[in-house]
């Protein structure tokens, strides 16, 4: 409850030194956005209350959607406001340390690293594509589709009742299995447009809102200077993609590409968009 | 592009939702040992709400996580009791519905 607490340092990104973040920008807490130089890095930090931000009080924050949330929001708002300004590293959320000798010691231990990050993303802005396929839920089915209460047969034997619900289960397999081709072409043609690329694993859309399954949830790293084209691309393949809907997101801080380039064949991140 | 489904986690600039801006900044980006050590992943709730983002729908229904929308007040603890109880639930229910019907008629 106390007003003049205990200060810890939340830290959203780093960037190269004399790289400074928009006058008045807030952060989580609604802090200000402030620097902590060490040799040729910056670190971007806010001095949060300790009240809030020390271990037990992240623990239970954490718990709590709303306020992830906000402080999600926060950072993400810091990280991509600076990043349209300069070449920003993002770091994950609540990295807190307990003062500025913390975050400097952090800045200098690690400096080649992340000044080698810096240099193979500096001009480079990322973009989200997502395709999703109409949910069969909502195609029509031939019969009442089994929900999570169980239909008996309207009229009909039941073998004719199961055998309609069988060629509908298998026309919906098929226009699944379509979709993810379709899904995966777009993403084929995308990763050759991009420098590097991602695919992260489909988003549940009880979180996302999103209508219909996520087939494909994918992160591009495009130079500055091709957003438009990118941008085009993604609504050729949108114009391509019968049954699809293809959504682009961005331009974000480049999170999904922090780290070293993988091997060309090493195929990105774990989850093939929809596949299997 | 084309519009997006409205909803409490909606999205609230360039198209980005919260899924987007959670996937983004809780399992993407530099990892730095801060000195608060906290494990994103040792939060019991939070993790649960985390297989949301991270893990596909198909494995989040497969789980029964579909759960936490409903009632959010509910303690992580009560919640896993309810979910294991909620699992077995469904697992009679299954068992009981095969032995009654050819395999195809579960879903």
């Amino acid at each position: 409850m106390s007003t003049q607490g205990a200060e810890l340092m939340y830290t959203y990104a780093v960037a190269r030194a004399g790289c400074r973040p928009p006058d008045g920008l807030l952060g989580v807490a609604d802090a200000p956005v402030e620097t902590v130089v060490e040799g040729a890095l910056t670190a971007l930090v806010s001095r949060v209350p300790a009240a809030d931000f020390d271990e037990e009080a992240l623990r239970a924050h954490l718990e709590d959607m709303a306020w992830l949330e906000r402080t999600a929001r926060a950072h993400r708002s810091v990280v991509d406001t600076a990043a349209a300004e300069f070449c920003v590293l993002p770091l994950r959320l609540v990295t807190v340390h307990r003062d500025v000798r913390g975050v400097r010691q952090v800045l200098a231990q690690r400096a080649e690293e992340f000044l080698s990050a810096l240099v193979s993303l500096d001009g480079r802005m990322e973009w989200g594509v997502k395709a999703y396929v109409e949910d069969p839920g909502t195609a029509k089915p031939s019969v009442p589709a089994s929900g999570s209460s169980r239909q008996a047969p309207a009229d009909g034997s039941g073998r004719d009742f199961l055998r309609r619900r069988l060629a509908h289960r298998q026309a919906q397999e098929q226009s699944q299995r379509r979709a993810d081709e379709l899904a995966a072409a777009a993403h084929e043609a995308l990763d050759k447009f991009a420098e590097r690329s991602r695919l992260h694993r489909p988003q549940d859309p009880r979180l996302s809102g999103a209508g219909g399954r996520n087939v494909l949830n994918g992160a591009y790293l495009i130079p500055r200077e091709q957003a438009g084209a990118f941008a085009g691309l993604v609504g050729e393949l949108a114009d391509r993609s019968p049954g699809v809907r293809i959504e682009l997101t961005g331009p974000w801080a480049p999170y999904s590409f922090t780290q070293a380039p993988q091997p060309p064949d090493a195929g990105g991140d774990a989850g093939r968009g929809g596949a299997g | 592009m084309s519009s997006q489904v409205p909803s409490p986690y909606g999205s609230s600039n360039g198209g980005a939702n919260l899924a987007d801006i959670l996937e983004r900044v809780l399992d993407k980006g530099v990892v730095i040992a801060g000195d608060i050590r906290i494990n994103l992943l040792d939060i019991e709730l939070l993790t649960i709400k985390l297989r949301l983002i991270v893990a596909s729908v198909e494995r989040a229904e497969e789980m029964g996580i579909d759960w936490w929308r409903d009632d959010p007040s509910l303690s992580s603890g009560a919640r896993r009791r309810e979910l294991a109880r909620e699992n077995e639930r469904l697992r009679e229910r299954i068992a009981a519905l095969e032995e009654q019907e050819p395999r195809e008629e579960i879903t």
